[in-house]
């Protein structure tokens, strides 16, 4: 029983934005359940195979915003076939046939389409807000279709898509009229672009805070854009390509120095190192730099600009700085939360002594108080740095290590790094998310369950010895939700030991494990409630078998929690168990 | 050091696994079977235990890097893991990188297989990285990444690999796998096409490699049979500048 009107109930509820809240409080009783549903105006689907958009609308008639993810994350790196699904199109003819007045829509790893895209821009009068990461099967054509449509569009924000440019006006596309442009990004975009619309369109967009451009903009356009702009907050840079001229370089420089309220820069594809001393007026103001596309600052040039860069809270880097340019990070850059460190060199062939080791790792622990979220690509690692590591940075959130040969073990003592992996879980008790990399015993997983009591998310590849390692996982993390294994020797009997908890949680990934046939069907046989898919690449294998073989290992599992049962839309080599 | 000549030897070096620039000679049989197949000869299956100096740009490095050793990072699929748009941007940078190197090295070549100028541009904007590959008969396109390999034969090899693999744990070695698949010399049941830029479909082969990646769009592998009417190209250049196998 209500003690106070729906309207006041309602009015409560706005303040409540997180999903995972709102969840939670249409839990609570049937009249919560349906005040909040009809007042959800933001609605986060992790998984699109969980739902379908009929029982979305349905339950959420009113909402403005939909964020969907499709393909599983292994499809980033290539594991996952084309085709495999992820289709948005019959999501938005939904919304469209029901009339949802939708105005923000946000997809990771999604099949877009032009017609998509065709569809989006003519159905929605008030749509401000496109967001596409990872996705593919668009061109630039779909692009020209938003752009010309959509009247009041905010943001348009492609990251790292895969679009097939061809080449056309699609900047060209947004009609004189359009002036509300808060967000455009299109540094994924390979071709050339329209420089000269581009400027019109910069200059007639007055509340444009973030631009970020691709490769095709050379740098007396981006002069030209900055001067025009010197309200941007978050700037993606495009082409540096050759050394400037004396009079290039000092457009830039009057450009950049009135752009004060920049806080985040990124970009820099293709980069002539002596250009950047051109931002060093701007860098104590940066909150946030990305440059780990820009392979052809060598290690010393970073350094000069990162020691500018005192409250850096983001930095996304490539292994190139060094160790040496990650002790000046961690001298430097005191309010760093977040850093990535990507390889410059993934062939693992150059003899590169400039690279990062475990070295770098300790010193920016040791330095950066505030750290919580850490991504590191290296070539070795040592029990002894990552205990160091747990000590200094008790906070981490996500802790993701990569070492980059498979199996490695600690280069000094050549054991396996269970201990220091151990020592990162116990020491940091909000951790939700975990990548392990290098050698690793069962012993690892024991730790796991052991102490990770809030992780959300693992993810395995060359580890473990036996069942034993995947079922300390299950049984220990009570907040899992994804698991994704690659290249582990786990099999049915993990896979099998407790169906019921695959229910809690959104999707496991196994693959090159030794999981069966068999043992999928039976994990199949009675969860109603969980699609299991098997990826069999090879086609003309299947194709000649006449009796299945049950002890058959699969390649790929891929297994989700849903409430719409099988799926009708997947490939022929997807088997739905 | 390993020249842009050197490698480019391997366009018309068409024995699989006999490639100049790579370690061994004749590799091992690692085959595994698969069900009989619609194919005549199986592809063999080559992995980094064959050739202990496998499969990348920089054969130069081979010396030290003697016997067989554990797959190589490049090598495993997916790994490491880093998200294919990161990865096409890192290679194309690298491919710069190194055709600088060579550009460098090369000066004192005569017999380049392709202009100055045209490398030039390669290296300044060499847009390629993954690139679809679909072949007849298979469900599944795969992506390939075109800047990892250095020749035709690297390429070639891969894609064998990617083909052929077969579920692993079905049952042990069958009979022959003595031959390798020889997508480039006309003579298996398959060839390599690839469709270039103005949308035409080509045999994969005829022209220099870095000219080849500059203007490759996607590949597929055809069968024999359906191949008749493509053009091969027989642009005198070219022509002169084919070497002959050894």
């Amino acid at each position: 029983m209500n003690y106070f009107p729906d309207e006041v109930i309602e009015h409560v509820f706005d303040f409540v934005v997180s999903h995972r809240d709102r969840n939670s409080i249409s839990l609570v009783c049937k009249s919560w359940h349906k005040i909040e549903r009809l007042s959800r105006k933001e609605v986060f689907i992790g998984n699109c195979y969980a739902i379908n958009p009929e029982r979305l609308i349905g339950r959420f008639p009113c909402l403005k915003s939909l964020t969907l993810k499709g393909k599983p994350h292994f499809a980033d790196f290539n594991l996952v076939p084309h085709e495999w699904g992820g289709f948005v199109l019959p999501w938005i003819e939904a919304l469209a046939r029901s009339r949802v007045g939708l105005e923000e829509l946000r997809l990771k790893r999604m099949v877009v389409t032009d017609e998509s895209l065709e569809l989006l821009s003519r159905s929605f009068a008030n749509f401000k807000s496109l967001v596409l990461v990872s996705c593919e099967g668009f061109t630039t054509d779909g692009l020209a279709s938003i752009a010309a449509n959509c009247r009041q569009l905010r943001e348009l924000d492609l990251q790292e898509n895969e679009i097939d440019d061809h080449r056309g006006q699609w900047l060209n596309c947004f009609p004189d009229s359009c002036t509300t442009l808060i967000s455009l990004n299109f540094a994924c975009l390979k071709g050339e672009t329209n420089v000269a619309a581009l400027e019109r369109l910069v200059a007639r967009s007055p509340n444009l805070k973030s631009l970020k451009l691709n490769r095709a903009v050379p740098l007396d356009a981006l002069a030209r854009l900055m001067s025009c702009a010197p309200q941007l907050v978050d700037l993606g840079v495009g082409s540096y390509e050759n050394e400037p001229d004396p009079e290039s370089f000092a457009k830039l420089m009057t450009a950049i120095e009135k752009c004060m309220s920049l806080r985040s820069l990124s970009g820099f594809l293709e980069v002539a190192p002596l250009c950047l001393p051109a931002f060093y007026p701007i860098c104590q103001n940066l909150i946030s730099l990305n440059l780990s596309y820009a392979a052809e600052i060598q290690g010393n040039h970073l350094i000069k600009l990162i020691q500018l860069c005192k409250r850096l809270q983001r930095l996304w880097i490539l292994d190139s700085i060094g160790d040496k340019g990650l002790a000046v990070v961690a001298a430097t850059c005191k309010e760093l939360q977040e850093l990535r460190v990507f390889p410059s060199d993934v062939h693992g062939e150059e003899d590169n002594n400039a690279a990062v080791t475990e070295v770098g790792l300790v010193a920016i622990s040791a330095g950066c108080p505030k750290l919580h979220s850490i991504l590191y690509f290296c070539k070795q690692m040592t029990n002894a740095a990552l205990i160091a590591v747990a000590k200094n940075c008790p906070n981490f959130i996500r802790f993701r290590l990569c070492i980059l040969e498979p199996h490695k073990p600690d280069h000094i003592t050549s054991q396996s790094l269970d201990e220091g992996f151990g020592a990162i879980v116990q020491a940091c008790k909000g951790l939700r998310r975990l990548s392990v990399s290098g050698l690793l015993t069962d012993q690892v997983f024991l730790y796991i369950g052991m102490y990770a009591e809030q992780l959300e998310m693992l993810s395995i590849a060359f580890a473990g010895d036996t069942d034993k390692g995947m079922l300390y996982v299950l049984n220990g993390c009570k907040k899992m939700r994804k698991l994704e294994i690659r290249d582990s020797p786990f099999g049915n009997a993990a896979l099998l030991a407790d169906v019921g908890r695959y229910e809690t949680m959104r999707s496991l990934w196994m693959s090159s494990c030794e999981v069966t046939l068999g043992g999928c069907k039976r994990l199949a046989q009675n969860s109603p409630r969980l699609n299991v898919e098997i990826i069999n690449e090879n086609e003309n294998n299947r194709m000649e078998q006449n009796e299945e073989d049950e002890r058959e290992k699969v390649d790929k599992l891929y297994l989700y929690r849903t409430v719409v049962g099988t799926r009708k839309d997947a490939p022929p080599y997807v088997r739905i168990l | 050091m390993i020249t842009e000549l050197e490698m480019g030897k391997g366009e018309s070096e068409l024995e699989l696994g006999l490639g100049l620039s790579l370690g061994g000679g004749t590799a091992a049989k690692i085959g595994k079977s698969g069900g009989g197949g619609a194919w005549g000869e199986r592809g063999r299956l080559l992995t980094a235990k064959d050739f202990p100096s496998v499969g990348s740009k920089r054969a130069a490095d081979s010396a030290s890097h003697a016997g067989s050793s554990p797959p190589r990072s490049s090598q495993v699929v997916g790994w490491p893991p880093i998200g294919s748009h990161r990865m096409n941007s890192l290679v194309n940078n690298q491919a710069t990188k190194s055709g600088r190197e060579e550009e460098e090295a090369g000066k004192k070549k005569v017999k380049d297989d392709e202009p100055k100028d045209v490398t030039k541009k390669v290296n300044g904007k060499v847009p390629v990285g993954f690139i679809k590959v679909n072949m007849d008969g298979v469900a599944i396109g795969r992506k390939v990444d075109l800047n990892a390999h250095s020749s035709y034969d690297n390429l070639s090899q891969t894609l064998e690999d990617m083909f052929f693999r077969t579920n692993p744990g079905t049952i042990g070695l069958t009979s022959q796998f003595s031959k390798p698949l020889r997508l480039l010399d006309g003579s298996s049941e398959f060839v390599l096409t690839y469709e270039d830029k103005e949308g035409d479909w080509m045999l994969v082969g005829d022209v220099p490699w870095r000219m080849f990646i500059t203007s490759v769009k996607r590949l597929r592998v055809m069968k024999t049979s359906e191949a008749n009417g493509l053009a091969a190209r027989n642009q005198e250049p070219n022509e002169r500048q084919r070497k002959q196998p050894v």
